[in-house]
């Protein structure tokens, strides 16, 4: 390095005092110093830079001049509106709730001897690449409930509130009593009264779908009064079962939700036990007709369509926030550590509840670390790109886009208008100007 | 380091007077007892938050373990009371992949590269915008700080046209070209602000001793930035290694990196579980390791390198 001093073949000029000359070495040297990141910053940002903003002036193929257009195309084409809806929902939702959560977490983990390995444990994803989240959150979102952990647990809450004992493949025979409305529920053909015994034959549940503490079908003798029977599954295995008449091997089918109805409205409901068995009891004299609802029939619940075009955008946001919320807590837990302690426990013996700590102390000390949160993830959440490209599957892709991402479908991804490209690239380094500014302020206030 | 952390303010609103008269003992206990409860309480939230946390991973780790039929009938999750499903066939699979091992070599020579050259450009420049005069350098630091702000999305087209006419498109060279130049503002930034905390004797004391700037900057900069150089060679290593944008511009299809060459698989998600999963899992396993390691420098330049 120090050979570069001395310029080559130009000798110092005559007469220049040696202090000058020292000078002039001192200035050869810094410039040394420097030469190499300012080449490549040169060339290869500021260039771009005043590149593309000129281009973005430019039309597709670069050949004309088209002034604003592309600007005013960005607010025309349906595509890139989604994309500036989508990238405005990202830069409002994604950091006010991981500075919530985070500032949440902050509080709550200094209660816990473990807080470290807390801390360790969420921060770990920051070191993952998008790509990586990105392959672990589409697996978790996978729609069926055998193969996406999400929706398995979904489905896992629902059924333990909804009683999911139904069966989407029964029928009944054709003629032997049952009429099948249009919505997919049935009723008995013909009239039934009380003291009457109905048996109700379904056909078509594979075995799998029986209830493993199915018992075998044994109908109710309805009392004076009383109107009771059974619904139980019309078939033999093996064979040798006759339709329509309740055979020894032959079980019933529980859970099934049974209506009495009179002159079209249901007056009493029961649901049938192991062994298929039902009963009405006290009702009036009349005639009356048996129902199974359809919901008897209907699919069972399959979960959410996470990666539908609804809720791509949020099931993203959700696997941003598996991200970066240990970002948040951890800088926030540092500016938590700095605050003076004494104020916090003289409020506490003064007899403040933990919430009123933390809502009147707390929260209004923590309020510029909040915000040097808040603003640096506004910066981050703008450029998101890798995750929407690889969590959104392709056909519901430009219903996630997002600025980052329609830049790139635009200008490389098939679109190859570079004119529209560069601009919604510049309306990128537009928008985070702003919060970019405010944190070199910050750096240089917290500097000197 | 403190480049993210805010010193808090000083000035805390007065707490109120301190308390005149002692509790009532029955009110202590009844605080106490409130207070075993709710720690019990936010002791389980936490335990919840952590479960969530690990889950997916855990999904992913399993999922690379079980055959592709096995991923396709079932959950990751019957292979906690099946362990039978697990074995490593599809981690050797993976490792007879020429694809993958020369995607993971790719990223090799992209992260380690541009690395040690934003570390050493940044460090030279650093140290002259702190110490060394030269006209206009207080201006020229200001728009390097100013460059911070350039995502990275506003250079690929023209970059791209450069490089195409310099021969370096689709070349790992050209990646990391772009990688390091991109890096270098953060880096400059953050060593530069580092190094003028040195304190001026020392290097005055350092040149009445007749060291040259080259000796100062290796003997005497450079050993006492060593914090700042580690935390900023972490986070620039993590930030190559994860990246896949500028590499999916950039790198062929001899050149692209394990990111880029598992992207083009996502296409087929469902089906090839079997190359995703474990493919994913070899690509997080090195920062995870670099994570565990280097755990404060990792946070530190993590924090320090957020501000982007």
């Amino acid at each position: 390095m120090t050979t570069l001093t001395t310029p080559v073949g130009a000798a110092p000029a005559r007469g220049a005092s040696p202090r000058r000359r020292a000078e002039r070495r001192r200035r050869i040297i810094a410039l040394a110093f420097v030469l190499p990141a300012l080449l490549l910053l040169g060339a290869l940002v500021v260039h771009p830079v005043l590149f593309s903003v000129g281009r973005s002036f430019f039309d597709a193929s670069g050949s004309r001049f088209v002034g604003g257009e592309n600007y005013a195309e960005m607010f025309r084409d349906p595509a890139t509106l989604t994309a500036i809806r989508n990238s405005a929902i990202w830069v409002v939702v994604a950091p006010t709730l991981l500075t919530g959560l985070g500032l949440i977490l902050a509080v709550l983990v200094e209660k816990v001897r473990w807080a470290t390995a807390f801390k360790l444990l969420l921060f770990m994803p920051m070191a993952v690449s998008f790509l990586a989240a990105g392959i672990i959150f589409r697996l978790a979102y996978e729609e069926d409930p055998d193969k996406g952990v999400l929706n398995a647990a979904v489905v896992g809450v629902h059924d333990a509130f909804k009683e999911s004992s139904s069966y989407p493949t029964a029928r009944a025979r054709e003629g032997q009593g049952l009429d099948r409305a249009p919505d997919g529920s049935y009723r008995t053909t013909g009239a039934v009264s009380p003291g009457d015994t109905v048996t109700l034959g379904f056909v078509g549940v594979p075995p799998a779908d029986v209830p493993a503490g199915a018992k075998p079908a044994a109908p109710v003798r309805a009392g004076a009064g009383e109107l009771g029977g059974a619904v139980y599954l019309d078939f033999t295995p093996g064979g040798g079962g006759r339709p329509g008449v309740v055979d020894a091997a032959e079980r019933g089918l529980p859970g099934m939700t049974v209506e009495a109805e009179r002159d079209g409205r249901a007056v009493a409901t029961a649901t049938t036990a192991a062994d298929g068995s039902f009963r009405f009891g006290e009702l009036a004299a009349g005639s009356y007709t048996v129902r199974l609802p359809a919901a008897n029939f209907a699919p069972p619940y399959e979960g959410v369509s996470w990666l539908g075009p609804a809720l791509v955008t949020p099931a993203i946001i959700g696997a941003y926030l598996w991200i970066w919320t240990g970002f948040a807590m951890v800088l926030i837990g540092a500016g938590l550590s700095s605050l003076p302690r004494d104020a916090l426990e003289a409020a506490r013996m003064d007899g403040a509840s933990e919430w009123q700590v933390f809502r009147r102390i707390t929260v209004p000390l923590l309020a510029p670390v909040l915000t040097v949160v808040f603003v640096t993830l506004v910066i981050n959440v703008m450029k998101v790109f890798d995750l929407i490209y690889i969590i959104a599957p392709g056909p519901v892709q430009e219903d996630a886009t997002v600025l980052a991402t329609q830049m790139w479908l635009v200008s490389f991804g098939g679109g190859n208008n570079q004119g529209l490209g560069s601009a919604l690239g510049v309306l990128l380094l537009l928008l985070v100007i702003p919060a970019m500014v405010f944190n070199v302020r910050r750096f240089r206030r917290s500097q000197s | 380091m403190s480049a993210t952390v805010t010193a808090p303010p000083s000035k805390a609103p007065a707490p109120a007077p301190a308390p005149t008269s002692r509790p009532v003992p029955g009110r202590a206990a009844g605080g106490r007892l409130r207070r075993w409860l709710g720690n019990g309480l936010v002791r389980a939230f936490l335990v919840v938050v952590g479960l969530v946390w690990v889950t997916p991973v855990a999904g992913l780790l399993l999922s690379s373990l079980r055959s592709a039929s096995d991923n396709a009938a079932s959950g990751w999750w019957t292979a906690l009371t099946a362990p039978g499903q697990l074995s490593l066939d599809n981690y050797t699979a993976l490792l007879g992949n020429a694809g993958i091992t020369r995607a993971f070599w790719n990223t090799v020579l992209i992260s380690v590269p541009t690395t040690a050259l934003v570390v050493v450009i940044a460090a030279l420049a650093g140290y002259a915008f702190a110490w060394l005069e030269f006209p206009g350098r207080d201006w020229i630091f200001l728009l390097v700080v100013a460059l911070l702000v350039v995502p990275v999305q506003v250079g690929l087209l023209p970059v791209a046209k450069l490089f195409g006419q310099l021969g370096l498109f689709g070349t790992i060279p050209g990646v990391v070209l772009f990688h390091v130049a991109y890096g270098l503002p953060f880096a400059i930034f953050l060593l530069r602000n580092y190094f003028a905390d040195i304190p001026r004797e020392m290097l005055e004391a350092a040149r009445m001793d007749g060291g040259g700037e080259w000796r100062i900057f290796t003997r005497l900069v450079l050993p006492v930035g060593r914090p700042a150089i580690a935390s900023l060679a972490i986070f620039q290593f993590l930030w190559v290694w994860n990246d896949m944008l500028v590499a999916l511009l950039f790198a062929d299809s001899s050149s692209q990196p394990l990111t880029v060459e598992l992207q083009s698989q996502v296409r087929l998600f469902g089906s090839n579980i079997d190359v995703l999963a474990p493919g994913a899992f070899l690509s997080l396993i090195v920062p995870v390791v670099v994570f565990f390691a280097f755990q404060r420098h990792f946070v530190q330049g993590v924090m320090a390198g957020s501000v982007k």
